[in-house]
């Protein structure tokens, strides 16, 4: 048979390596300034961009989308060409995926730095860019789908299984969760309320994990790997099993992160029991990954980039033994909302993804660019200080998460929480310094592989087009006797793609459809009304700054949360919340009761020196609140949008809701002039506190005996 | 534009999860059959297909080898 000469593009492979470690640079730098500013409150300089608020999310969105992603594409568009052997599709798609991608990155980083965010965690990009995402998202599909029908192989490879199932699991993941009204072209408000907000919310959350962090890294693991240790997959029959596995199981396990809140009981079951499910095929996976290496563990003594490989799927098994564990409603009472779920986020994120992104970039560059390793022993000298900085990250964390956690729970003798809040907050910093210090340990690596890689470059001479050759795919395929039904989709992408559109599809829908169809899941409260434009305006405050990321709105049915918060978070109180504010970590307490706990003044001088009022305090002050004005040329469109959502605000109300706002803030200067402090009405501090004054006093104003509905 | 459209009752909702506890398990059969029935050799051949990219060595896919395997 004739063999086609063809060649392979190195070129967007490179581009995407070059991004891949700038952005991990930037978005590791972004991740040890959030560490310092929760033991340096300092750090935070006094400005709206650089708080506490606005960096985590900063942080968080570089390392998944910018760092991982970047690398995900890279590892995609090298191993897709040569898996298929053709060239890409397009080499005008690549670069409009290469540049749309780094468009959005710089994109989210000046709106989240400005306060442009919807207040849903990985999800806070607002909705132009949004649209953008999906825009570029179908671009990369395009491509990666034209280079599979162009094929000269007619096999796809099980990598491949796992870049398809990513991107269609995660276009419909993305579009299903930023549906959002715009109120302007920089706010909008979620489509959901409360619950439902928090189901759509984890349901996309937990696997944005799943399909964005952990599918595309196995397809570079079932590709990378075998051709680190050149040797093929210990088992193909079991990777067939772990991704389908994988991919109808993960889909399911959202509502572990919310575990023991006011989400119907059965939903919370059913992400218990997948989320258990799931150890099997995560561990199919890490031990198919592992056991490739059998006969050959002396090369790891050697090759550097196999070290990292082996670390790297290493954690992995360790983060997928620990989630299973950590989604039991008895562990999640105890580490729900501490630093323990950062650790286990971190052993995944710094060890199986970032490891996993070194690993095979030491192994990319020097191919590429025809030249050996600029510096194996520096190179060994990252993996051994990369490995000390996840340990010690991941251990103080660990720690002060139980100890935490612990110290919340405990009751004198007597009957009263043995401890203060704050009590615990200073408990917690010398372990937040051991962690920035593991923080900078695997900063310190990441640098080192830059200046070695780009050393490296300097050195080489860098193939752009990779000269290659194989026979043309034969148009009919000829069976000899009966096919086995799974090989009409294994050859077949876009049978491959709707299958697992459809694998995915079901667990979403099983979860939601009950949610969002059964009037009984949602219990009606009475007395909870929607809020005044005053609080609305406070409320997007809240949500601008970020608030989520330190306290959370939702105090769980225990006798040590309802002892210090009140009484325990319900459904139907939350029924107006577009979006949810339920938070994911308490670094400092919950405010979900927090209405009518202080005076207005007390708000007023905690929001201008936290630690006046509470000393030892390590939240930042936000000084601009008391100069900015309230943005009341947003009123009409705010109100709108929320009748848009089907908030029961009265006939013509954003009409007089000018007039209201005036009124509500006028008591609010009154209380606050009582107590010495003078302020302007139109001040955002003054919207703020009558949000915070608002929240959780539509139970306490509720007659008793309609308390359970 | 609400997006509550609440039913007043469960009825019927039970469909949904035994509809995917069929799909599920029948899915979950028919792979596991085609992992046991599957020949070693065919299994062999697409592990190989990492390691053979590389110019004259790729051409696993059309060759006899891979029709006597898929087999």
């Amino acid at each position: 048979m004739e063999l086609q000469k063809f060649q392979y593009d190195n070129k967007i492979v490179k581009w995407f390596a070059y991004a891949t470690m700038t952005w991990g640079i930037v978005g590791m730098l972004a991740g040890l300034v959030a560490a310092l500013q929760l033991c340096i409150p300092a750090l935070n300089f006094n400005l709206p961009y650089t708080t506490f608020g606005r960096v985590r999310p900063i942080h968080t969105n570089a390392v998944i989308f910018a760092f991982v992603g970047n690398g995900i594409f890279m590892g995609v568009y090298y191993s897709l060409q040569r898996l298929l052997k053709t060239r890409m599709f397009s080499d005008f798609l690549g670069k409009v995926h290469f540049f749309g991608w780094q468009l959005i990155i710089v994109l989210a980083a000046v709106s989240l730095a400005l306060g442009k965010t919807t207040g849903k965690e990985y999800a806070e990009l607002e909705w132009p860019i949004d649209i953008l995402i999906t825009l570029v998202w179908v671009v990369f599909g395009w491509n990666m789908f034209g280079t599979i029908i162009r094929r000269r192989e007619r096999h796809l490879y099980v990598a491949i299984w796992f870049y398809i199932a990513t991107f269609v699991t995660i276009a419909m993941l993305h579009i299903v969760n930023s549906i959002e009204i715009p109120v302007s072209f920089w706010k909008s408000y979620s489509w959901y309320a409360g619950v439902q907000d928090a189901l759509v919310q984890w349901w996309y959350g937990h696997n944005a994990v799943a399909f964005f962090l952990t599918t595309p890294y196995l397809g570079l693991m079932y590709y990378f790997l075998p051709k680190a240790a050149n040797r093929p997959v210990y088992s193909y029959r079991l990777s067939i099993i772990h991704f389908w596995s994988l991919i109808f199981i993960y889909i399911w396990a959202g509502p572990h992160h919310l575990l023991y809140t006011a989400v119907p009981d059965w939903a919370q079951s059913l992400g218990v029991v997948f989320s258990v499910m799931l150890i099997a095929p995560s561990w199919g996976g890490m031990i198919n990954g592992l056991l490739t290496l059998r006969g050959a563990w002396d090369k790891v003594r050697e090759e550097v980039v196999l070290k990292f490989l082996v670390v790297a799927v290493t954690a992995y098994g360790m983060a997928t033994f620990e989630g299973p564990m950590l989604s039991l409603k008895n562990v999640s009472a105890i580490s729900h909302y501490t630093d323990w779920i950062v650790a286990h986020v971190h052993v995944g994120a710094l060890g199986w993804n970032g490891f996993m992104t070194f690993g095979v970039l030491y192994w990319l560059i020097p191919k590429m660019f025809r030249v050996e390793l600029y510096s194996k022993k520096l190179a060994n000298a990252h993996f051994w200080i990369g490995t000390l900085g996840i340990v010690l990250y991941a251990v103080p964390m660990y720690w002060s998460g139980i100890m935490q956690s612990l110290m919340w729970k405990e009751f004198t003798p007597e009957g009263q929480l043995k401890w203060q809040f704050m009590d615990t907050v200073t408990k917690m910093i010398p372990f937040y310094y051991t962690r920035a210090i593991g923080g900078t340990l695997y900063l310190v690596g990441a640098v080192m592989m830059v200046y070695n890689l780009v050393k490296t470059i300097k050195a080489g001479n860098f193939l752009a087009n990779e000269e290659a050759e194989a026979p043309a795919l034969e148009k009919e395929f000829k069976t000899h006797g009966k096919e086995h039904w799974h090989r009409w989709i294994e050859r077949k992408p876009v049978q491959m793609m709707i299958v697992s559109l459809v694998v995915v599809m079901i667990g979403g829908i099983i979860e939601f459809v009950p949610t969002f169809l059964v009037k009984s899941n949602i219990p009606t409260i009475a007395s909870v009304k929607p809020y005044t434009p005053l609080e609305l305006h406070g409320r997007d405050i809240y949500v601008r700054e970020g608030c989520y990321t330190c306290h959370s709105q939702m105090i769980r049915p225990f006798r040590s949360e309802t002892a210090r918060y009140g009484e325990y978070s319900k459904a139907g109180e939350f029924v107006y919340d577009h979006p949810f504010q339920w938070g994911s970590k308490r670094t400092g307490p919950d405010l979900a009761r927090v209405g009518g706990k202080y005076p207005d003044s007390w708000h007023y001088s905690h929001m201008l020196d936290p630690t006046s009022m509470s000393p030892g305090s390590i939240m930042p002050p936000y000084p601009w609140l008391f100069d900015d004005q309230i943005d009341v040329s947003s009123t009409v469109a705010k109100i709108k949008a929320m009748k848009r959502l089907g908030v029961p605000y009265p006939e013509g109300f954003e009409n007089i809701a000018a007039a209201d706002m005036e009124k509500q803030a006028k008591i609010i200067t009154e209380s606050l002039k009582k107590d010495g402090i003078q302020t302007l009405a139109d001040r955002e501090i003054v919207a703020l506190i009558a949000y915070l004054q608002r929240m959780g006093m539509d139970i306490k104003n509720q007659p008793k005996e309609t308390a359970n509905k | 534009m609400k997006f509550i459209n609440y039913l007043e009752s469960v009825t019927g909702v039970g469909i949904y999860p035994l509809t995917s506890l069929i799909i599920f398990f029948v899915f979950f059969i028919g792979v596991t059959f085609f992992i046991i029935k599957g020949r070693k050799e065919y299994f062999d051949t697409l592990s190989q297909l990492p390691l053979n990219s590389s110019n004259s060595e790729s051409v696993i896919s059309n060759s006899k080898a891979y029709d006597e395997a898929s087999k």
